[in-house]
């Protein structure tokens, strides 16, 4: 029973970090529409300039990671300038199609740059086990799980009780009419997408500082597309549960099913979920009822 | 809108004729040897890659500077980049083997790409050598001739990683009732030592868990758990890239004592250590050549190659495992057209047959190691017309948290093992695909 | 002046109907396939048949699969390596296990790619745009770690598998030349069934679903049929495909090289080729297959010696500006641009 615990508080932590990609994805497409599938290139985006500055030009991660912040604001602007304004009114499919470029164009860009070894990212985030009775805790997992529940306080905050939150939320649930009053569509774009680059730096800290810096960390978005479907793809509290439950079900199920019929199946399993979830209600668990007209 | 797309188009269809163009150009260089390089400095693997090609194109960048080539023949390098994909590496390999005076010897740096120009090479007669990967089975060199699986394979290196073990726990009776862990990246990579080891437990009467973690394995804990829960004596880990320090980071925080994890040959390198951080102290793993930069060799290297401005990297992967590996590789290579230019004439580049009848009969004793600058860095090779690995012999070495320290002497192979495997497979293999193995004296 | 269709009257309604209506396009057709058939293996090169060739035709035929779903019947899928897998992996079993002549065994390969195609295709009657992008990509995953199962490769010791010789009706397809002329055939006979699906009247309630699926459903069509149909027939040829690209192209097969960066690559092709146009699906994929081997060749032809690395990382950068400047500047890929040509041709060189 013990060990059922730490399974699945283990699966929980991994959720959270899985969340923590899938936060980015939810804050795009809630204020834009826009299935963001660049996410997690720029995660690794981030993370390769915080590590790549600390590591390659020896600046101190106190000054790295608020440049990394506002190279994410630049890198908003250009993909307002040069993608958004230009496919505006384009259907969604075409969108998301644009952000597999984005994708692809960042990871680019970010290798141009820094190659494509790999890195570390050690910010120094306690990493030792840590017993509490005897369930084994990890302190990096807890320092982890922290970061993400102030972050989503913030987040909750700019979007519930500033100007711009309420712009944002009005341009989620209509672009005309958010326009007829007079919010300016653009500068909105640049935000939204500037406050995911922030939670993609978050995200490229915890994750680089996990893996080492390098190019496969754009998988771990294979990882939280499916936490996106589950938790619906506008809600934020819906992005932490759903990785709540991908996480620990995944990791449940690597335990208790893999030795069964053979072993890492993780990949695969969260799909799963997901999609069985989704056949029975395609919207996610807290995704805004789709409603079809003609 | 569609003028500017229009002109845009154009100059991309002119280019793609100036560069078409120049793939059929005719480039040859009679004097000089040509060395294709099918590198991945890019990729999901490129961590490994790039030591790997940098430490081979130095190589020959020292033997062309210090001595002018080999008898004056200089080496002409050229690399592609395979990404480490299958479909990138054939059109690599078909694009370079003809190039220069013709390719004689191609290092495929994976296992898909060997098997995709396994059936190629045959038909060029181009010698490839594999370092470990590949066809285990083409240790057996009566039915591929031109494969060379020098110096070792993860049959032979598990089955010296196992008689490490042993001895460590005092003698092959002790592993009586022990639990040993592998734990391996979810492929046909980590599943090919199973063999070896499933025959040595039940020989030896410990208990073998076979723990597969999915790639590219970001997210490990479920498997550590399962681990730890087993408490192993020992766990042998064959990840392969961003799986390995995951794997590390991941034991370390589940208080598995790293000292008892070896990884396997192609766990081995710096960047399964690095990016680990201090949870990688005290991590072994078993490798096929010597660890660290403390060679002779590298003072060349320095002088000629280094302070000449001439390195193909940064500088900074001097030294790393992969590094060596690629210096070791281009050393085989060298070696190999060296013996060949003594047969058959010295001073002038050698030809297919001439390459592959030196791979075929190579000898590089340690005495000659030595002389290379190379001594206990280069494995010695003794190759055989049945035997196209070796020795296979492999020594353990342990991460301190800056490098690696190397831990034991060679290790010897379990080759009554190890050759009737090859041989089994190969022959199957040769079955398949209609090859009468060729006679051996 | 060049593409003139005045004077080309169509006197019946078989003529107005065909395929190529106008005379200037027969010719074209016609030519290139004689330029295929015939010019190519007697001019080109070695490594262009093996290295060049060989992988466009393969790409084209799964891109042409593709399109059908994405650009014919808007069912978007990221899955595509997986069932080139599974065709791939299908082929050798049936092929190493049973004693199937070799057209059969392409024949059974493709039609249980098929099969798999309709069960992952299950959740797009509830799942729509890209939340069922999402979900193929448990049809990649899935697949992947399936296939790579010891028993799908028999047990290999390396999991790497060679592939059988190929052998149609008595002709053992083992030069480079001979495996050219097989996938030429099956792509050019495979292009055109899906060129005449497309024209038909599944074809037609594939882009009713596409336009607008509920309307699509008021005016009777059945979706759940037309979608599953749409997930069979493109898996199929995609399953081809996969077929082709182990027996012919590598001659090995390894169910990790079907990840899903091969899905993304077919996607780009339709995408660049242009989406709903068989003849974009062709051009996508001579352009995706061309441009990394441009991109590698040229540097160093013009004295800009670029290192293999920072050749990747611009390949990658390109790939992805590309994408996205073809999605603003012609959503329909050079399929459209092929048209513009065509269109300037018929006023060429009198534009008024």
């Amino acid at each position: 029973m013990m060990f059922f615990f730490e399974v699945l508080i283990g699966g929980l932590m991994s959720g959270i970090m899985y969340a923590l990609v899938a936060l980015g994805f939810v804050l795009i497409f809630k204020a834009s529409g826009v299935f963001n599938f660049a996410q997690a290139a720029m995660v690794l985006f981030a993370a390769m300039f915080i590590a790549g500055m600390h590591g390659d030009w020896g600046v101190p991660y106190w000054m790295a990671i608020p440049i990394t912040i506002l190279l994410m604001l630049g890198l908003a602007w250009i993909i307002e300038r040069v993608v958004l304004r230009q496919l505006v009114n384009q259907e969604p499919i075409i969108m998301f199609m644009a952000t597999i470029g984005i994708f692809f164009a960042i990871i680019g860009f970010a290798e141009i740059i820094w190659g494509s070894r790999s890195r570390t990212l050690d910010i120094g985030i306690p990493d030792q086990p840590l017993f509490i009775g005897d369930m084994l805790f990890q302190q990096y997992d807890i320092v982890t799980a922290i970061a993400v529940a102030v972050l989503v306080v913030l987040l909750l905050i700019f979007s519930q009780r500033t100007r711009m939150g309420r712009v944002l939320r009005a341009v989620a649930d209509d672009h005309q009419a958010a326009q007829s009053v007079g919010i300016k569509l653009n500068t909105v774009w640049v935000v939204v997408w500037f406050v995911a680059g922030i939670v993609a730096v978050v995200a490229g800290i915890v994750w680089g500082g996990a893996l080492g810096v390098q190019p496969v960390m754009v998988d771990v978005a294979f990882k939280a597309l499916p936490v996106l479907l589950l938790g619906g793809l506008t809600s934020i509290p819906g992005a932490i549960i759903a990785g709540l439950i991908i996480g620990s079900g995944e990791a449940l199920a690597e335990v208790y099913l893999g030795p069964i019929i053979g072993g890492g199946i993780d990949n695969w399993f969260a799909y799963i979920i997901a999609m069985a979830f989704m056949v029975w209600r395609p919207e996610g668990l807290f995704g805004e009822k789709i409603i079809e007209r003609i | 809108m569609t003028t500017p797309f229009l002109k845009k188009a154009a100059m991309i269809g002119l280019g793609a004729a100036i560069g078409l163009g120049s793939v059929f150009a005719a480039q040859a260089q009679a004097s000089e040897q040509y060395l294709p390089s099918l590198v991945y400095r890019t990729g999901p693997f490129a961590p490994s890659g790039i030591g790997f090609a940098d430490g081979f194109a130095d190589y020959v960048t020292l033997i062309n500077e210090r001595d002018g080539g080999i008898n004056g023949v200089r080496i002409r390098l050229e690399e592609c980049e395979t990404a480490y994909a299958n479909d990138r590496g054939v059109e690599c390999y078909e694009r370079l083997k003809d190039r220069g005076n013709g390719a004689t010897v191609v290092a495929p740096l994976s296992t898909g790409i060997t098997y995709a120009v396994i059936p190629r090479s045959r038909r060029d007669g181009i010698v490839l050598s594999t370092m470990g990967y590949g066809r285990a089975d083409a240790a057996y060199g009566r039915v591929l001739d031109n494969v060379f699986m020098v110096p070792t394979t993860y049959w032979s290196s598990m089955t010296a990683t196992l008689s490490y073990i042993a001895e460590q726990e005092g003698g092959w009776d002790n592993l009586r009732g022990k639990d040993i862990v592998h734990a391996f990246h979810d492929s046909a990579y980590g599943r090919e030592p199973l063999a070896v080891l499933r025959h040595y437990a039940e020989e030896y009467g410990f208990t073998l868990h076979e723990m597969a973690i999915s790639p590219p394995g970001v997210e490990q804990r479920s498997v550590w758990q399962q681990i730890r829960r087993i408490n192993p004596d020992w766990v042998s880990l064959y990840g392969w890239g961003v799986m390995n320090p995951t794997a590390i980071r991941t034991a370390a925080s589940m208080g598995i004592p790293r000292e008892r994890m070896i990884g396997g040959i192609y766990a081995a390198q710096d960047d399964a250590v690095l990016p680990a951080g201090s949870a990688a102290v005290g991590y072994k793993a078993v490798t096929f050549h010597g660890p660290g930069a403390d060679y002779p060799i590298y003072e060349d290297l320095q002088r000629y190659v280094y302070d000449a401005g001439l390195a193909a990297g940064d500088g900074d992967l001097t030294g790393t495992i992969a590094y060596n590996r690629g210096l070791i590789n281009a050393g085989y290579i060298i070696e190999a057209w060296r013996q060949a230019q003594a047969e058959f004439g010295e001073g002038r580049p050698s030809t297919r047959e001439e390459t592959l009848w030196a791979w075929q009969q190579l000898q590089i004793p340690e005495s000659r190691t030595e002389e290379l600058g190379m001594g206990g860095l280069m494995p010695p090779v003794n190759i055989t017309c049945e035997n196209h690995e070796g020795d296979g012999r492999v020594l353990v070495q342990q991460w301190d948290g800056e490098n690696w320290v190397q831990l034991t002497d060679w290790i010897d192979t379990n080759r009554e093992l190890v050759e009737p495997m090859y041989r089994e497979s190969a022959m199957r293999y040769a079955q398949e695909e209609g090859i009468t193995p060729r006679e051996c004296d | 002046m060049i593409y003139r269709e005045s004077g080309q009257f169509k006197k019946s309604y078989a003529a107005d109907q065909a395929i190529l209506p106008l005379r200037q396009d027969q010719v074209f057709l016609i030519g290139a396939l004689l330029v295929a058939f015939l010019v190519i293996p007697m001019v080109a090169s070695n490594y262009v048949m093996n290295a060049l060739l060989l992988p466009f035709l393969i790409y084209a035929l799964a891109a042409i699969g593709l399109n059908l779903l994405v650009g014919y019947c808007g069912q978007i899928s990221l899955g595509t390596g997986g069932f080139m897998a599974v065709g791939a992996f299908a082929a050798w079993n049936l092929a190493t296990r049973t004693e199937l002549p070799m057209p059969v065994v392409f024949l059974l390969a493709g039609l249980i790619t098929a099969g798999t195609g309709v069960l992952f295709g299950l959740p797009a009657l509830r799942i729509k745009g890209f939340y069922l992008a999402v979900t193929t990509l448990a049809a990649q995953f899935f697949l992947i770690w399936l296939l790579q199962r010891p028993w799908f490769n028999n047990y290999s010791p390396t999991g790497v598998i060679s592939a059988p010789e190929v052998n149609m009706f008595g002709w053992v397809v083992d030069s480079v030349t001979d495996r050219y002329y097989l996938a030429l055939i099956i792509l050019v006979v495979m292009a055109l069934l899906a060129k005449n699906i497309v024209r038909s009247s599944t074809g037609r309630k594939w882009m009713a679903i596409r336009d607008m699926d509920v309307a699509a459903e008021i005016i009777g069509i059945r979706p759940m049929a037309t979608k599953l149909k749409a997930f069979a027939v493109s898996s199929f040829f995609v399953g081809i495909a996969g077929v082709l690209w182990g027996f012919l192209y590598l001659g090995q097969l390894e169910a990790e090289a079907f990840n899903i960066y091969v899905s993304f690559d077919v996607l780009f092709m339709i995408i660049i080729g242009g989406l709903g146009s068989i003849l974009g699906s062709i051009l996508g994929a001579a352009f995706v297959v061309l441009v990394p081997i441009f991109l590698n060749v040229v540097p160093s032809a013009i004295g800009l010696p670029l290192s293999t690395a920072m050749i990747s990382y611009v390949e990658i950068f390109i790939f992805g500006s590309l994408i996205i400047f073809f999605l603003i500047v012609e959503p329909h890929g050079m399929a459209r641009l092929w048209s513009i040509i065509k269109q300037k041709l018929r006023l060429w060189p009198f534009p008024y």
